[in-house]
């Protein structure tokens, strides 16, 4: 007798089974929502650590080096910031790899693009996730090699201090400039990001919740990106300066 | 009333059997034996049914998956009944032509389903929804399938919420009844205007778990265009692969057919596009009797056409009627003004001046006929419609009485009206355009239901052996018409209980011997639907399948709808019969046969609903009476309503194919009562 | 009215398909979507050309069978199936560009048809609640809470249509699914297979080729039936506890 029709060659007719689920796409989801609310701390404490620069030299500088010896003597000095940087490494990893796992998954699943497709519900800030995401890892390099591993003085200047680093950089327009389209990006990022890791460890299961949670998306862009980008504009206009 | 029934013992008939006096068909038919049912039981009604489970033979467990059973459709009554044989172990192979069993068109069941839980301690019970079924049925039902339907249809509640269906709740988290049209008792289980989806996705999903399972493989985008009987017993179909063309035999012990309604056969009704005919005609083309073909349930709240470009109609709740009142203009020079410009003294409340007792509540077959004449006075409502008249001319006529909710917006208050009937008024504005909050609505009767179909014994089975169908396609346990949320509960019972414990009766004597696609049978039907599309591919006409189906729809609306006279309907077969003949000759269908080829389908379905059609309205003309959904003209009380003959029509008419250019046989089988007494239906 | 249609024509899932212009005159406002297209078949028909197929079947809104992307929005421009949608809601001379769902777990049959088997197989794998016929218990022997059950009917509303996929720029079904998970994981009947059923039903929905959730709405936008976004957020829910629960 006939078998069982599938008129194409790309649906399949079995069912899967015994699959983890930890194995599925949204356990990847997971993966990034976790990696990614690790992230959303961290640039909040940075952030906050950032603003130290309103209070000078002396004290930006004691606060760069209040980093490397947080929990000394117990942990060698730079000690406490090394486990930071791995779990930020580790999150990096994670997220950037779910990241890519997923699109290229979508790319999969959508071969043929229509000739018209409007755009309903969905923010800027959410269509932007992949290039954005791209765009902030691209600076993250940059500004490791800017503040941390390199460190590059593009004034010339000294590069063994922190707060002199900072304004000579911050002095120069196009630095500023490529810092703000930056937290621009960081700023779009953080707030479809939020209210997505909200929704993806489902916590949004009714409207109200939902609701709060892209307002949370909202305030989290915006202290985040807003305060990252007071440095350096009033570094640039004069405000902090050696 | 019912009272008075419970001293019939259900062992002495009540009734004698019938005696026809007129013959209005006379020429157009030819007389056939009597039927009569042999399995149907005997003893105390409330007794036969757990009586007939226990004798009918067992298979035993190991033995079941020997043995196969093709089902087509995937109704309530298809999807259930493959659910349930596919758990006891049987192969089942499942038909459908949507592309998923999930869209049959139970899907668009709105009220409820109707079970005699007595939730409501209003003194329901399993022997008033019998009374009730039997005489909203105009006591042209068997009773023992009533009874047996009312019996079960406390268990088919339990099936569904154990299967997850979210019927509404009360607060406590017990289940909500409501109460439907035509009874006393709030016996209706609903899930908002979504009734029919919640229990179909309820079967589907049991289905599909024994897709899983393996026991059953489902067969979707597959039309049956034959059945074969192989040996004096059905033993597969032939089906059309409507993806690729692939003509495919598949073979079984034994066949089911779950096909749905007819009645497309109007063209405009609110079944959905596909639903046809095709599976039962071609049944009955191989010798399955079709019985009362003619009885129709026609709907008086749907959404009336706007123009010759209409592809189907929409059933508005029936609950408003409640609360809206039906009105046309006295004078036909108001028709087209606003209606908010007609003072209430230029208005015809017709249904409250004609039946002042039940005013707007009055029958659906009442409601509708009242509405139809109103519009043939020239006195409907709405944009003028293209329409060919009994005298074959083109005429324009409005076709919408108004249902204006004014009154009840003013007495409740619009926020009360809104949450009652949010979504249909909404439904209603999508379609139309018009603000019913400020414009009255416009409705016409449509083509709802047929009560109509395939002969079938106490068991499903049709006079083919092994050939059984269940739901809408058989004729059923609704006589000459149906309750609301009566269809749900026929489709399930069938599905789930009955046919599972009578189907096994006749399995227990497979498996039938191996046949295979040489058999001759299987080779001829393969032949004839080859050559049957052979045929639509090269007729190369110069008409559209559907300007045929519109045009037959024309043709029995007019003729076969809702009032019937004897003249109308032998012009009617001879407007068929010649339609016949042009469409053998002039049909124009493009495209390849080894394809999707959605006019192919169509035409199939055509050919078939044309024989059908005729067929009705023989069947129509033979039944000198009015019934339920069939109105004969010639057979009213002064008042206009139905009056039945019992003396020479309590019996089911099961036609006979006979042949292409022979007359249709008919053989009667007698309604005889035993647990309940006959009345004549009243609406003082 | 009349207008420009520019039609996806495919003859059959294997051969290249290409955008086709037709211009149709004599639409009433009053057609629905699809009587307009049945207006422009009989046209073809009558001129010698193949109609143009496409899937509808109830055109009541319930069924779910019809599935047109129309101007770039699933279902066009109203919140409602393609037969629900009237041409009152275009004027004259507008140029409307259909085409079909696009997914890879939904290809292409012919023209506008497509093939939307891989919506079964996923309730296949678990969409159900496994009770035999007969074995039901008495109905009000279990009470549901009135909230829960309406939540539950609310996102059972779903027809299965598939809007949600075609909408969404990753080729998600996850709106499908999470209607799913949540209608039969908010019923006390459905809590023995809970977890089970969104690990075997996820398991399939990827294994179908169905793209990851980005939570971008656009599926809830397109939902004729309004399912809302949080049936996702139920669905990762659960997911979530059958990953702690070892599934």
């Amino acid at each position: 007798m006939s078998p069982r029709v599938s008129c194409c060659a790309v649906a399949t007719t079995e069912l899967v089974k015994g699959v983890r689920t930890t194995r599925s796409t949204i356990a990847l989801k997971l993966l990034m929502a976790i990696s990614g609310i690790v992230f959303i701390l961290f640039v909040l404490v940075h952030m906050y650590g950032n603003l130290k620069a309103f209070s000078g030299h002396d004290a930006y500088n004691e606060y760069a080096e209040h980093i490397r010896t947080v929990g000394t003597p117990i942990l060698p000095r730079t000690g406490a910031l090394w486990v930071l940087r791995v779990v930020l490494i580790v999150s990096l990893v994670a997220h950037v790899a779910s990241a890519a796992a997923l699109w290229k998954r979508a790319n999969r699943a959508r071969p043929v693009n229509y000739q018209v497709k409007r755009n309903l519900s969905s923010s800027l800030s959410s269509r932007t996730m992949r290039w954005g995401g791209l765009t902030l890892l691209v600076f993250i390099i940059w500004h490791l090699i800017n503040f941390t591993i390199g460190k590059v003085n593009v004034s010339g200047g000294a590069t063994n201090d922190p707060y002199n680093l900072l304004v000579d950089s911050f002095d120069t327009w196009w630095l500023t400039v490529i810092y703000l389209v930056a937290m621009l990006a960081l700023g779009l990022h953080l707030h479809h990001g939020t209210f997505s890791s909200l929704q993806t460890l489902g916590y949004t299961n009714t409207a109200s919740s939902r609701q709060r949670a892209r307002v949370a998306g909202w305030v989290v862009a915006i202290v985040i990106a807003g305060g990252f980008s007071l440095v350096p504009l009033f570094t640039l206009f004069g405000v902090i300066t050696k | 009333m019912a009272a008075g029934t419970h001293y019939l013992s259900g062992l002495t008939a009540t009734n004698g059997p019938a005696v026809q006096t007129s013959d209005d068909a006379e020429g157009f038919y030819v007389l056939g034996d009597k039927l009569v049912d042999e399995k149907t039981p005997t003893g105390p009604i409330a007794e036969r049914w757990t009586t007939r489970k226990f004798e009918n033979r067992l298979v035993n467990p190991a033995n079941r998956r020997k043995l196969s059973v093709i089902i087509v459709g995937t109704g309530l009554a298809g999807g259930a009944a493959a659910a349930t044989l596919g758990e006891a172990g049987y192969n089942v192979k499942s038909f459908c032509y949507q592309d998923s069993p999930r869209r049959a068109h139970s899907i668009a069941a709105q009220g409820g389903i109707n079970a005699s839980k007595n939730y409501k301690e209003d003194g329901d019970s399993v022997y008033r929804l019998f009374y009730d079924t039997v005489k909203g049925g105009d006591y042209r039902s068997r009773e023992s399938n009533v009874y047996r339907l009312a019996e079960v249809s406390a268990n088919i509640i339990d099936q569904c919420v154990a299967q997850g269906v979210p019927f509404a709740r009360e607060y406590g988290g017990l289940l909500d009844n409501r109460s439907f049209g035509g009874v006393q008792v709030s016996r209706t289980f609903y899930a908002r205007g979504q009734t029919g989806q919640q229990l179909l996705l309820g079967a589907y999903q049991a289905m599909e778990r024994q897709v899983a399972a393996g026991t059953v493989e489902q067969f979707t985008r597959h039309e049956m265009l034959d059945v074969i009987i192989a040996d004096g017993r059905a033993r597969g179909i032939i089906a059309r692969d409507m993806v690729t063309g692939e003509i495919e035999t598949h073979l079984a012990d034994a066949v089911v057919l779950a096909t749905g309604g007819y009645g497309n056969v109007y063209f405009l009704s609110t079944n959905a596009m596909g639903s046809n005919v095709t599976a039962a005609w071609r049944a009955h083309r191989k010798g399955a009797y079709m019985a009362n073909p003619a009885y129709t349930q026609i709907h008086p709240t749907c959404i009336p056409v706007t123009g010759a470009h209409q592809s189907k109609l929409t059933l508005m709740s029936e609950s408003l009627r409640n609360d809206g009142r039906v009105w046309v203009p006295k004078n036909a020079a108001d028709c087209e003004k606003d209606p908010r410009e007609i003072p209430e003294a230029d208005r015809d409340y017709f249904l409250e001046r004609i039946y002042p007792s039940f005013g707007n509540l009055v029958p659906r077959d009442i409601a509708s006929r009242a509405a139809k004449y109103m519009c043939d006075e020239g006195r409907g409502v709405g944009p003028q419609i293209e329409e060919t008249g009994p005298d074959g001319e083109k005429r324009l006529v409005r076709r919408g009485v108004y249902l204006d909710l004014t009154d009840a917006i003013r007495r409740m208050g619009r926020e009360k009206v809104e949450e009652k009937y949010d979504n249909l008024l909404d439904m209603y504005e999508r379609i139309t355009g018009e603000n019913p909050y400020e414009l009255p609505m416009r409705i016409y009767p449509a083509v709802h239901y047929v009560m109509g179909g395939l002969w079938v014994d106490y068991e499903l089975q049709t006079n083919v052996t092994g050939l059984f169908c269940a739901g809408e396609a058989n004729f059923s346990d609704h006589g000459a018409n149906r309750l609301g949320a009566s269809a749900l509960m026929q489709g399930l019972s069938d599905g789930y209980f009955v046919l599972p414990n009578t189907i096994r009766d006749y399995l227990a004597d497979g498996p039938f011997p191996v046949i295979d696609e040489t058999h001759p049978a299987v080779v001829e039907a393969q032949q004839a639907v080859q050559e049957r599309i052979n045929r639509f591919m090269t007729i190369n006409g110069r008409r559209s399948v559907d300007s045929f189906h519109k045009q037959l729809g024309q043709i029995m609306w007019e003729y076969c709808g809702m009032e019937r006279t004897k003249e109308g309907l032998i012009k009617a077969i001879g407007l068929i019969r010649d339609l016949k003949k042009e469409f053998w000759s002039n049909v124009k269908v493009l495209g390849s046969a080894d394809s999707l080829n959605q006019d192919l389908e169509k035409a199939g379905r055509v050919a078939d609903f044309i024989e059908l059609g005729e067929l009705m309205c023989i069947d129509a003309l033979n039944r000198r009476e009015s019934c339920g959904g069939h109105f004969r003209a010639e057979s009213q009380t002064e008042d206009g309503e139905a009056l039945r003959h019992d003396e020479e029509f309590a019996y089911v008419a099961a036609w006979e194919w006979g042949g292409d250019d022979g007359a249709p046989v008919l053989h009667k089988e007698d309604l005889i009562y035993t647990a309940i007494e006959m009345k004549q239906r009243s609406y003082k | 009215m009349k207008l420009t249609l520019k039609i996806w024509r495919q003859a059959n899932a294997s051969a290249a398909g290409a955008m086709h212009t037709y211009e149709l005159d004599g639409v009433s406002t009053d057609m629905s979507f699809l009587e307009m297209l049945d207006l422009l078949n009989e046209q073809l028909v009558t001129s010698g050309e193949e109609p143009v197929a496409f899937d509808s079947d109830c055109r009541e809104g319930i069924c779910g069978m019809c599935s047109l992307m129309i101007n770039g929005q699933a279902h066009g421009p109203e919140v409602t199936t393609t037969c629900q949608l009237h041409m009152r809601s275009f004027n004259d001379g507008d140029v409307i560009t259909i085409e079909p769902w696009r997914a890879s777990s939904f290809p292409v049959v012919k023209d506008l048809v497509v093939d939307r088997s891989a919506f079964d197989r996923i309730i296949q794998n678990g969409g159900y609640i496994s009770a035999n016929t007969g074995a039901a218990p008495e109905a009000n022997s279990v009470p549901a809470p009135r909230d829960k059950a309406m939540r539950a009917f609310n996102v059972a509303t779903c027809i299965g249509c598939g809007a949600c996929v075609a909408a969404c720029p990753n080729g998600s079904a996850s709106l499908f699914l999470g209607a799913k998970i949540t209608h039969l994981g908010e019923l006390p009947q459905g809590q023995p297979e809970r977890y089970s059923r969104v690990a075997s039903m996820v398991a399939q929905h990827d294994h179908e080729g169905f793209g990851g959730c980005t939570n971008i709405g656009e599926c809830a936008a397109a939902c004729p039936k309004e399912i809302p976004l949080d049936v996702i957020s139920q669905l990762n829910k659960d997911l979530r506890s059958a990953i702690k629960q070892g599934y």
